[in-house]
């Protein structure tokens, strides 16, 4: 984290400093959904279809149940299933990644054809196949989508350990005598920390658009749930009344327009390319 | 051989070896389905017939090892049989084809704007590199690119249509109208052939909502996309001497630096195509525009197995071959990669 603090802070924008602050309000209204939300998410008993008012601030939906609860309600739903999303996906993914890296050979051959395979499919459209086939639930996406996810940093760390393992001082390393076990995990392992983290931070809003998505779709988080994107779904039939797609769609877009500000900001300190960095 | 078309037959023989693991990866999701495809087909009393379902398993291949199976499976796709939808009891093949043209028209006018409008954005955030017109561009890509498109597309509509009433509410021609004679399946460009002005100005109203969600997606990409390639390129003493030499700004912009950026900016094309067939799945339904996207919602809604694979493999086919046609065309404008 050294690198980040020295990196990032210094010259950060603030547009970045928006976007981290947007990022910890959402994950207090995950954890405090309790104290925070005027009801109860599945209670029943607003009058239907109420539009926004000082009762209830987001309205009410098609049964009566209180639209600001339920969006309070979806952060605790959509924000941990998009951190175990990602953290799978980078565990999975990482970890073949690496092992293709260093054996090389045909297990090498074998994942990246997988992971090609995999690359082939429009992610939403795999992970919408995957998840019908094993049946509507938001355990069943999350699983559909981690599929459709770890490839990529398959391929990334793939990449890297390869690069490293040619690398000087991890052969200087060798010819000390290390293992190269040892040397994957002293010299290796850790450059290719930062990568993933970025990676992941880079893919976190995309992971709470796809999670949505498959719940727009009725393949995630099945009904009573408060989930976004069946919230929206459901607003999609009831048009007139706006406040239902309105506020659950507001949450996704802030939370995936912050982690992308977020993303971004850190590719530009790792990218020397496309980096702002001066000098 | 020559290396140009040694280039293609690789990418060719790349290209079959995918088709043929998309096809593997479909199979193994129909045939792990749970449930009895037997019982399902023929329904509740002949279900209830062991004979019956030991016959109709046989004349499917179903009592066969897998591998058999994957066979069969290859065997009917390359005639065209993808299975039957289980709503309709029709073919997914038939039921695919008459929702390809809505498709694919939306996918090319999506494509069309977020490339115009995405290159131009980008070229421009390039130019003005740091300064506050980038700021601004990369606010609005990002935005585009963090909306979730069933969202974007519920509020345009609301807006559009029952708020400001400037746009249809939906589908892909006014009802009063009849569609123009087909030939392409494209109301635009049949339109156009017949020289139908009233179903040209109608199916150009009832696109414009649906093509702006979509492309608002993938403008964003395209432009931070171009940014980049056009950052690489611009610091280039060539590029220099050009403006040294007095060259028009503009010239030099498209002549040098984006001639010089074009083979990286054609592999923003594929990602392009998946983010809008992405957007389709997930907006069509909302405009009611009659496509594969629409059709694949319904599936997905009402579990229809044989559907949902069926748009999967189409999507997929049809997205492989556009990145093959990309690579192709990368190595046409960029000569370095015929060899490589």
């Amino acid at each position: 984290m050294n690198i980040l603090s020295r990196r990032v802070l210094p010259r950060s924008k603030p547009l970045t400093v928006i976007a981290v602050t947007v990022i910890a309000i959402w994950l207090l209204v995950a954890l405090l959904a309790p104290v925070l939300a005027p009801g109860d998410p599945l209670s029943q008993d607003g009058t239907p279809f109420t539009a926004p008012s000082g009762a209830h601030w987001f309205g009410t939906d098609e049964l009566g149940r209180d639209v600001l609860s339920r969006v309070i309600y979806g952060a605790r739903l959509s924000l941990p299933l998009a951190l175990l999303l990602v953290v799978l996906s980078a565990l999975i993914g990482g970890t073949l990644g690496a092992l293709a890296g260093f054996l090389r050979g045909p297990v090498d051959g074998v994942l990246m054809r997988i992971c090609d395979l995999l690359f082939a499919f429009p992610g939403i459209v795999l992970a919408m196949v995957v998840a019908a086939t094993l049946g509507p639930g938001i355990t069943n996406a999350v699983l559909a989508l981690v599929l459709i996810s770890w490839p990529w940093y398959a391929r990334i760390v793939r990449g890297l350990v390869v690069s490293l393992g040619e690398a000087e001082y991890v052969t200087a390393r060798r010819l000390l005598g290390a293992s190269t076990w040892r040397a994957l995990l002293d010299d290796v392992l850790p450059n290719i920390v930062g990568p993933i983290l970025v990676l992941a931070t880079l893919d976190l809003g995309g992971a709470v658009l796809l999670l949505s998505g498959l719940s727009f779709l009725g393949l995630g988080a099945q009904a009573p749930v408060a989930e976004w994107g069946s919230m929206v779904s459901h607003g999609t039939e009831y048009f007139q009344h706006w406040w239902l797609g309105l506020f659950p769609g507001l949450a996704i877009f802030t939370v995936v327009l912050a982690f992308n500000f977020v993303g971004d900001a850190l590719r530009d300190v790792f990218d020397p390319h496309t980096g702002r960095a001066h000098g | 051989m020559k290396p140009g078309i040694r280039f293609v037959a690789r990418r060719l023989a790349a290209l079959v070896l995918l088709l043929l693991g998309i096809t593997f990866v479909t199979f193994v999701l129909t045939a792990l389905v749970p449930g009895d495809p037997a019982r399902a087909a023929l329904g509740p009393i002949q279900g209830e017939n062991e004979e019956a379902v030991r016959a109709w398993n046989e004349r499917n291949g179903l009592d066969k090892p897998l591998p058999y199976r994957y066979l069969i499976y290859l065997g009917n796709l390359i005639q065209g049989d993808l299975g039957n939808s289980q709503a309709s009891n029709t073919p997914v093949l038939e039921e695919l084809a008459t929702y390809i043209p809505a498709t694919v028209e939306l996918a090319v006018s999506s494509i069309l704007v977020a490339g115009l409008a995405g290159v131009t954005l980008g070229v421009f955030a390039a130019l003005h590199r740091d300064r506050l017109a980038d700021q601004v561009l990369r606010v609005v890509s990002l935005g585009g690119m963090s909306m979730p498109a069933f969202w974007l597309a519920l509020i345009s509509l609301y807006l559009g249509f029952f708020l400001i009433g400037w746009f249809p509410g939906g589908g892909r021609l006014d009802p009063a109208l009849n569609p123009p004679s087909q030939v392409t399946g494209l109301y635009t460009v049949d339109a156009l052939l017949s020289a139908d002005w009233a179903a040209l100005g109608s199916a150009l109203a009832h696109l414009a909502l649906p093509t702006l969600v979509l492309a608002a997606h993938t403008v964003g990409y395209i432009a931070r996309y171009t940014r980049t390639a056009v950052l690489e390129v611009i610091h280039n003493d060539y590029i220099r001497a050009a403006y040294a030499k007095g060259l028009h700004a503009r010239t030099v912009v498209v002549g040098y630096v984006l001639r010089a950026a074009l083979p990286s900016m054609l592999q923003i094309l594929g990602f392009a195509f998946a983010g809008v067939l992405t957007g389709a799945v997930l907006v069509e339904k909302i405009f009611t525009w009659p496509g594969i996207g629409g059709y694949a919602y319904t599936s997905a809604i009402t579990l229809d197995l044989p559907s949902i694979a069926g748009v999967g493999l189409f999507i997929a086919i049809v997205y492989v071959v556009v990145n093959f046609v990309v690579d192709v065309l990368y190595g046409v404008v960029d000569p370095r990669i015929r060899i490589a």
